[in-house]
């Protein structure tokens, strides 16, 4: 913070403008307006050092400087300045701050300023004054509407390879830093009454109205200082400035409890049941976020909501009508009025409504010198100017200089030398959250603009200049009386208040787009570099309906969606076609109102973040043990654990599938879905769940069940254990578990409600582990209580039940194999895990147990023929994996009245089986496809493919599994595995699938 | 959206599953002469109406019930929220 100059000199009260001494380089300061002038910040705009005040806007003290030239165009590169005051800029892009956190296309007019903000201009190859690329506003009579669709069709291939980098490197804004954004996004939910959008004059009525009735309100406004428009006319209010009468309604907002005032927050979308989206800016107006948030993406919950979001003005189209120092005349009177800046010295005003002599009256005030006024309409002045110059039904042709005006040309001959042009088309009400829900807006021609119509979304009223309401009393109390109307809708009594005392300043205009004497180009869509030719050329080509015009033309399509440029365009084609305005339309509005970053939308769900992150209960002690980890869905699973000496992924899977088929391994399998089921008609329950039956399973014993879809497809497959008569546990795949919980309860409410069952996931309940190898009994009966008998007689394949261990710990125990090996699984509640893990690995020293991990299980797995999602994939048949018979048609199941369709059971489809390759020394290629001898490999000739491989170190070749038409009955056959994405072939012999124990000896044992 | 849940009040859209048309609790008989035709249209064939449609939500971040949302396709407009086990019921589906 820096005192303020002592040559500063501002102009006060009613004192005629003298040219002051600036403060160092604001040439163009003429007041304080609601600016802090005891804070002066420094800034820099293309390495320029600048200075401004506390209360500025990038944009107001570029003004401020004397920088007219701000940035280059989209396509043409043409030399551009600030066109407007607020987020509807189409022109002042800026590449905001530097290094990770450079921020692209941020518009100079909503960007506050804050000391040592550093601005780069946007777009131009070499310098700001100098761009090369300008060359192509010379070749403009070529580059019109349509020019790519026409020119770039020829030679096809030419377009991505050499065409469109080309022209994408030539058109465009900002540049990205290609690093990681540094800062943080959050996002939150709010809760309201009343939702008020915009603190203009209507929005702080309906805001006071509403928090005085003891309504809990949001009142949100994209400003930083909330007041809207009240902040930039020099009306009044109350007998007060409007500004004044503005802080003082804030005050007694933000002192009450019930009323959450949310400045820098744009409210960009209303959605469904009064639910709105809105961004709140929180560090950005800060040189660093100090590890804050920068933004917040909030979801506000309202019961009713008053939309008071203003209006836009709109330009007039005319002759170089782009050119740095024409601006709009509403934002001129935000410059003077609010920053105390005026955008020149020389001035002249074109406006096609009384509104534009406002801007006229304040710029006389800031000592500006007016060189005219100039009104399309043959009418007397609306407001008193005496000596200034007033060309009745004129307008401007032409403006001369390139890098800043010049001159400009009227249609009367006249030609006035300026340095800066304001200029106002009249106003457009903001309708855009009414038409978030497909509601049109409709035309009223006494004021020239579209105001909201059709169906607006639910809960949702209009007020003020975005209902049409131009004036300042007449915003005022619609605001109020909106409101009202809300509240009493939601059961709240609104207090009597007096409206402040306001005047209906002049506001007639007429219907005025474009001077057609215009022979230069005259701009419609500054930011996509759109004119009135291009529009006619859009008519001329039979794009006439203003869905087609937007997407010919591409008006409206940049990053300010044509805020200034639709209406007029349209209007113009109004014009062209003869059709009404109102036939003739708008386009679509959908959110977001105003750009909404991506990292917002994101919020803190990035990186490892971006889902969460499951870990099974012995994740630690993996991890203590030199376990790689593979992501399973959400989950991370131990792959292998590498010992002192591996060298490779390999050496760790070979070793660890070895030693449990010799002696014990252990492998954590929580990651499966867990179902607890219970009820009276658990087992009737299960019979329709599941293709094969359960309610003849005996307590005490688990089956292998399999899951089809409706269709007939297979959908999961695991075990199902009964542990009582009223009480099963199933286990699904990992990666279904949530889904097949989902379709239970689908079957169970939706289907068969009369079932006495009752259903409850207890996946992250229990930790899980299967102990596999001819020694995992024998290492059980160290870690089971005494008094459970797991011999074989007593506890045989495919047995469970509940016991003991280490001494009283409940757990389950279940006799399954995955490997194929004698194995179990036991199961302890979640918070054991860890011990539990460390227990078996202790009880299993003398054996030499091994911990296992995924890749070692799907070797074993391979080995034995077990299908897991490389077969099921969501195309297969239980026919296909051979477990057709396995189908019940004897009780009613999902999936299988449909699975008896003719194609799915064809004996000549294709068939689970294993495969070898000829040569064993080499490996074989999942996905690869299988060709008879001797035939072209070719679709025609497909007969297969490979679905799961790997090499298998207990028979010391590679092995595989894979689908092959009419597999079952063709072993021994020999076939080309083909992969033509390896550029592969070699022969591979058709084989049993169950390569290790075919007779399943040893898990029996 | 916000949905009406009978039992819970009025929840966000976001913790619910959708599924789609309500028809899904229509499923036919298995055993019936022309199961094979009728489960081919309850699997492949719905409708699409631009208007009042019964459709499934699935209160997944919540209490995992299935209810049948009355909603209009073209507003969002949301007219009925039923437990879907009751409209089975109503539905005659009581085994």
């Amino acid at each position: 913070m820096t005192q303020a100059d002592t040559t500063l000199n501002f102009v006060s009260g009613d004192e005629k403008a003298v040219k002051t001494v600036p403060v160092s380089g604001q040439v163009n300061r003429v007041g304080t307006g609601l600016i802090n002038p005891n804070q002066k910040l420094k800034f820099s705009f293309n390495g320029k050092e600048m200075t401004g005040f506390a209360g500025d806007t990038l944009a107001s003290a570029l003004l401020a400087n004397g920088q007219r030239l701000v940035g280059r165009s989209f396509k043409y590169h043409r030399p551009r300045g600030i066109l407007t005051a607020g987020s509807e800029e189409p022109n002042a892009l800026v590449e905001l701050r530097g290094g990770a956190a450079q921020e692209p296309n941020t518009r100079a007019t909503v960007t506050e300023l804050f000391d040592g903000l550093e601005a780069k201009s946007q777009n131009h190859r070499g310098s700001l004054n100098f761009d090369v690329m300008a060359i192509t506003d010379f070749a403009s009579p070529f580059l019109t509407a349509g020019f790519y669709y026409k020119t770039f069709m020829w030679p096809k291939a030419f377009w991505e390879k050499l065409y469109e980098p080309i022209i994408r490197k030539a058109a465009g804004l900002g540049s990205l830093s290609m690093k990681e954004d540094p800062d943080s996004y959050d996002k939150g939910f709010l809760h309201c009454d009343l939702l008020v959008i915009g603190a203009g004059p209507s929005g702080l009525t309906a805001a006071l109205a509403a928090a005085r009735s003891g309504a809990r309100v949001i009142l949100a406004d994209e400003d930083f200082l909330p007041g809207g428009r009240l902040n930039a006319e020099a009306l009044e209010v109350g007998g007060q400035s409007g500004s004044q009468w503005a802080a003082n309604a804030v005050a007694e907002l933000t002192s009450m409890d019930n009323v959450r005032l949310m400045t820098r927050t744009t409210v960009y979308g209303a959605y469904d049941h009064g639910v709105y989206g809105a961004l709140e800016r929180r560090t950005d107006h800060l040189a660093k976020s100090e590890g804050k948030p920068r933004q917040i993406l909030w979801r506000i919950y309202s019961k009713r909501a008053v939309l008071a979001a203003g209006s836009t003005e709109r330009p007039i189209a005319f002759g170089n009508n782009d050119r740095p120092g024409i601006m709009l005349a509403g934002a001129v009177r935000t410059y003077v009025n609010r920053f105390g800046v005026v955008p020149g010295k020389e001035m002249a005003v074109f406006t096609n409504n009384d509104d534009g002599w406002q801007t006229a009256l304040d710029l006389q005030n800031a000592g500006v010198d007016l060189m005219a006024v100039i009104d399309s309409r043959d009418v007397d002045a609306p407001v008193s100017l005496p000596g200034v110059r007033h060309l009745r039904g004129q307008g401007i042709v032409n403006t001369i200089g390139r890098k800043g005006v010049k001159a400009v040309e009227t249609t009367g001959g006249v030609t006035l030398p300026v340095d800066a042009v304001a200029v106002s088309g009249g106003w457009n009400p903001n309708v855009h959250l009414t038409c978030h829900q497909r509601g049109r807006p409709v035309w009223r021609e006494e004021i020239n603009a579209f105001v909201p119509g059709g169906a607006l979304p639910v809960g949702m009223a209009v007020a003020g200049a975005a209902n049409g309401a131009m004036t300042l009393a007449a915003a005022l109390a619609e605001g109020q009386a909106v409101a009202d109307a809300q509240l009493t809708d939601l059961g709240f009594t609104p207090v009597a208040a007096d409206l402040p005392e306001a005047s209906d300043e002049p506001s007639k205009g007429a219907a005025f787009w474009h001077v057609k004497e215009s022979k230069s180009r005259a701009w419609l869509d500054q930011q996509n570099d759109v004119t009135v030719k291009d529009v006619k050329q859009s008519f001329q080509e039979g794009f006439r309906s203003v869905e087609h015009l937007k997407r010919y033309t591409t008006l409206g399509m940049a990053t300010d969606q044509g805020k200034t440029a639709n209406i007029p365009a349209l209007a113009i084609m109004s014009e062209l076609t003869g059709r009404p305005i109102q036939d003739t339309g708008t386009t679509i509005f959908r959110p977001p109102y105003t750009p909404v970053p991506i990292g917002a939308f994101g919020g803190r769900s990035r990186g490892k973040d971006f889902r969460p992150t499951r870990l099974t209960p012995s994740h630690k002690w993996a991890e203590a043990n030199g376990a790689s980890f593979v992501n399973v869905g959400n989950w991370l699973r131990a792959e292998w654990y590498t010992k002192p000496g591996e060298k490779g992924w390999r050496d760790s899977v070979d070793r660890e599938a070895l030693a449990t088929r010799t002696s014990v391994g252990i492998c954590d399998v929580t990651t499966l879905g867990k179902i607890d089921i219970k009820g009276k008609d658990a087992g009737a329950f299960l019979d329709k769940v599941y293709s094969n039956t359960f309610s003849t399973l005996k307590v005490g014993k688990v089956r292998y069940g399999l899951m089809l879809r409706e269709d007939g497809i297979c959908y999961d497959d695991g075990t199902t254990a009964r542990l009582e008569d009223d009480h099963y546990v199933m286990t699904t795949t990992t990666a279904n578990a949530v889904l097949v919980y989902r379709r239970l309860e689908f079957a169970r409410q939706c289907l068969w409600p009369g079932l006495d069952v009752h259903l409850i996931s207890t996946t992250d309940g229990w930790a899980q582990f299967a102990v596999a190898g001819p020694n995992s009994r024998n290492l059980l009966r160290k870690v089971v209580d005494d008094g459970f008998d797991i011999s074989n007689e007593a506890f045989p394949f495919m047995a469970c039940g509940k016991v003991t261990v280490f001494g009283g710990t409940p757990a389950r125990l279940f006799r399954i194999s995955f490997s194929g090996e004698l194995a179990f699984e036991i199961a302890v509640p979640a918070r054991f895990g860890n011990s539990m893990i460390e227990g078996l690995m202790k009880a299993g020293e003398e054996f030499d147990a091994i911990p296992y991990g995924t890749e070692a299980l799907g070797v074993m797995r391979i080995e034995k023929g077990h299908c897991t999602a490389n077969e099921l994939t969501g195309q297969t048949t239980a026919h296909n994996i051979g477990l057709g018979k396995m189908v019940s048609q004897k009780k009613e199941c999902i999936g299988n009245v449909l699975s008896q369709r003719e194609e799915m059971i064809r004996e000549d489809d294709v068939k689970l089986v294993g495969l070898r390759p000829v040569d064993r020394s080499l490996g074989l290629i999942a996905g690869s496809h299988f060709i008879g001898k001797g035939a072209d490999a070719t679709m025609a000739n497909d007969q297969g493919w490979m679905t799961s491989v790997a090499w298998s170190p207990n028979l010391g070749h590679s092995i595989g599994l894979g689908f092959v038409k009419s597999g079952d009955t063709r072993k021994g056959e020999i076939l080309r595995a083909v992969s033509p994405v390896h550029g592969t072939e070699m022969d591979v012999e058709i084989v049993s699938a169950h390569f290790v124990d075919p007779e399943g000896e040893r898990l029996r044992g | 959206m916000i949905i009406e849940h009978p039992l819970l009040g009025p929840r966000d859209a976001a913790e619910f599953v959708y599924l789609g048309d309500a028809s899904l609790i229509d499923r036919p008989d298995w055993q019936a002469e022309d199961a094979a035709e009728r489960f081919y249209e309850y699997g492949y064939l719905r409708d699409n109406p631009a208007g009042e449609h019964q459709e499934l939500w699935y209160h997944e971040q919540g209490d995992r019930s299935w209810l049948v949302v009355t909603r209009n396709t073209m507003s969002h407009e949301i007219t009925k929220v039923e437990l879907a086990r009751d409209v089975a019921k109503a539905r005659g589906r009581n085994t």
